[in-house]
């Protein structure tokens, strides 16, 4: 597969262990709940479950190159985030891997800010392809990238996240069909499937039932894992990786916790977009101690 | 009044065709998606030369746009077709938050705009769509008259950075713009030089205004009529230059009144040169099945309604 040897063998920090992977990781989440706090609001529940995808991709998986940034990505490895909410985790996944200073974190949706609460291509934030907090659209643009791709002859990877509340959207279900008709190949999308949205859980609102079944009864590879496991996760991405150039595109459900990582946020719709107050930041920040935490 | 000869009819999604398929020739980054309507926009000859820069996106609008948006993520120009309420009404999120807001190269042609898509009725006849793509911070919104011009503007539009919305029709109408006339993105197109009215005409009324023009000089008004090809951005400096010379407006256009052309120059004038004007557009009504022909008289959207509205004009005008 030329995608997938191209992708560990380029990777930037392609070497990083596991254990440097959960540092990194624990940072994030140091950085998640900091800027939800700063501010008084945003989204830490699913950036939190959704840390171990990003700090993979960005860290072992995709081979990318944050300085310069270049918008369309010749000969990298993209990423899109659907569920442009959990823009914590983008921000600060993208400022630790090099795209801009982890200071300017300290922005996040401030007045003149370039970190503005949804991801923006408008202020011109290196690492943001396109905006998305409307729910639905990312499925779509990433199948674009990906076919703009093979028209280039360029043989990278398209990676795009979804929630699984977002699922609920037709568009999705527009790309969901159209993706494997069209052979679109070198893309993997993944479904943070926490089973939460901000009503309360997915099945009693949306009705999601069987995903897996869904998405092949679409022409989809399906792969499903534990989203918040580096192990199992990075596992899962590998064998994803090895579906891929196989004339179908690859989906991987991958469960998650709302909240991973800070006890009290964990499982529960209710952090979805509320911010931590000082008590609560303070509790969160003691469960996510690092060795050289270097907070912005 | 100045004649304008031609020697054919033909329809404004034909050029668009035309256009397409050349560019298919002479810009590799030029793709074309369509929603199922490849012979209602014309593109069949694109897709025949360019089969494999061209994407079935099948009866999904919302897909389209997205997937022409991460398009151009890897350098492509995508131009969309489909009609023109499914290029904006049914995909107003997808095109704010993708296209226009992301600042994407994305071209939105969309064919059967307004009332002269006929008998389908008013479920396909938008007259609203210049309102919603205006509306758009940096969005380009363009109507051309003709065969010749829409072909033009296909054309232009390809070598312009950043979104568009190039909309044209069905019907069959006069060719008359010459075949080599340059089309310049934001310049109106002087036809007849007069000192009586400004006529600002859009899309298939700019030939309703040619007509209204040698009914006008039967009466001995001498109309200045201006091809406002371009309804973002404005030509402001020749809509400012005609009106203070004629002293009152009249635009014309296939659109509600409400987001059309004549809005755009009515806060053009109420901003620089308070003047009378009267529009010839639809007024807060949706359409319905008929003959274009029909249609088009039914609503006040022909010579006729634009010579009443000249009246009207000049009469209001300051002595």
């Amino acid at each position: 597969m030329a995608q997938s040897t191209a992708s560990e063998t380029h990777a930037p920090e392609a070497t990083k262990s596991v254990a440097e992977l959960q540092q990194i990781a624990t940072q994030v989440r140091r950085d998640i709940v900091r800027m939800v706090h700063a501010v008084n609001s945003g989204h830490p529940g699913g950036s939190l479950g959704c840390t171990e995808l990003l700090v993979s991709l960005y860290f072992k998986v995709m081979q990318h190159t944050p300085e310069p940034f270049d918008m369309n990505g010749i000969g990298q490895d993209l990423f899109f985030l659907s569920n442009g909410h959990i823009s914590p985790v983008f921000y600060s996944v993208l400022a630790r891997s090099g795209y801009f200073p982890v200071s300017e974190l300290a922005t996040f949706r401030k007045l003149n800010s370039r970190l503005q609460g949804h991801p923006a291509t408008h202020e011109h934030l290196p690492g943001i392809r396109i905006a998305s907090g409307s729910l639905g659209q990312g499925l779509s643009v990433a199948t674009g990238a990906a076919q703009a791709k093979k028209l280039n002859g360029d043989q990278s990877t398209v990676f795009v996240l979804m929630g699984d509340g977002e699922l609920e959207e037709g568009q999705i279900w527009e790309a969901a069909l159209y993706a494997p008709h069209h052979k679109v190949d070198n893309l993997m999308a993944f479904v943070d499937r926490n089973g939460q949205q901000i009503d309360g859980p997915t099945d009693k609102i949306g009705g999601l039932g069987d995903l897996r079944a869904k998405f092949e009864a679409f022409g989809w590879r399906v792969l499903e894992t534990d989203g918040n496991q580096f192990e199992t996760l990075l596992a899962t991405i590998k064998e994803g990786q090895g579906l891929l150039g196989q004339g179908v595109p690859v989906m991987v459900l991958m469960d998650t916790q709302m909240g991973f990582g800070v006890d009290f946020m964990m499982g529960s719709h209710k952090w979805h977009g509320v911010a931590p107050n000082d008590e609560q930041l303070a509790t969160a920040l003691k469960q996510l101690e690092v060795e050289k935490a270097s907070d912005y | 009044m100045k004649d304008f000869p031609y020697t054919e009819s033909k329809d404004t999604r034909s050029g668009f065709g035309a256009g397409l398929h050349e560019l298919g020739k002479t810009n590799p980054n030029v793709v074309a998606l369509c929603a199922d309507l490849i012979g209602s926009l014309k593109m069949d000859a694109f897709v025949k030369d360019f089969p494999e820069r061209f994407f079935q996106v099948g009866i999904a609008e919302a897909n389209m746009m997205g997937l022409a948006a991460g398009l151009t993520i890897g350098g492509k120009i995508p131009f969309t077709g489909t009609f023109a309420n499914f290029s904006t009404g049914r995909v107003y999120d997808q095109i704010r938050q993708s296209i226009a807001y992301s600042g994407k190269n994305v071209k939105i042609c969309a064919s059967h705009a307004g009332l002269t898509l006929g008998e389908d009725g008013a479920t396909h006849q938008i007259l609203e769509d210049i309102g919603l793509m205006k509306m758009l911070p940096h969005m380009c919104v363009i109507n051309p008259c003709d065969y010749n011009q829409t072909k033009a503007a296909t054309l232009a539009i390809a070598d312009y950075e950043g979104p568009v919305y190039l909309r044209f029709g069905r019907p069959v109408v006069p060719n008359f713009t010459p075949a080599d006339q340059q089309f310049e993105i934001g310049k109106g197109v002087l036809l007849n030089e007069g000192a009586d009215v400004s006529i600002f005409a859009t899309g298939h009324l700019v030939w309703k205004a040619i007509l209204a023009g040698k009914l006008l000089a039967d009466k001995g008004i001498n109309a200045e009529i201006i091809n406002i090809h371009t309804i973002k951005p404005l030509d402001a400096r020749m809509i400012l230059e005609s009106a203070r010379k004629t002293r009152c407006v009249v635009t014309a256009e296939e659109h509600q009144m409400n987001g059309g052309l004549g809005d755009s120059i009515a806060q053009l004038l109420a901003r620089e040169e308070p003047l009378p004007l009267e529009m010839v557009a639809v007024n807060d009504s949706f359409g319905e099945s008929g003959t274009p022909d029909q249609l088009m008289e039914k609503y006040g959207l022909n010579e006729t309604a634009i010579v009443a509205a000249v009246e009207k004009v000049m009469a209001r005008k300051t002595k």
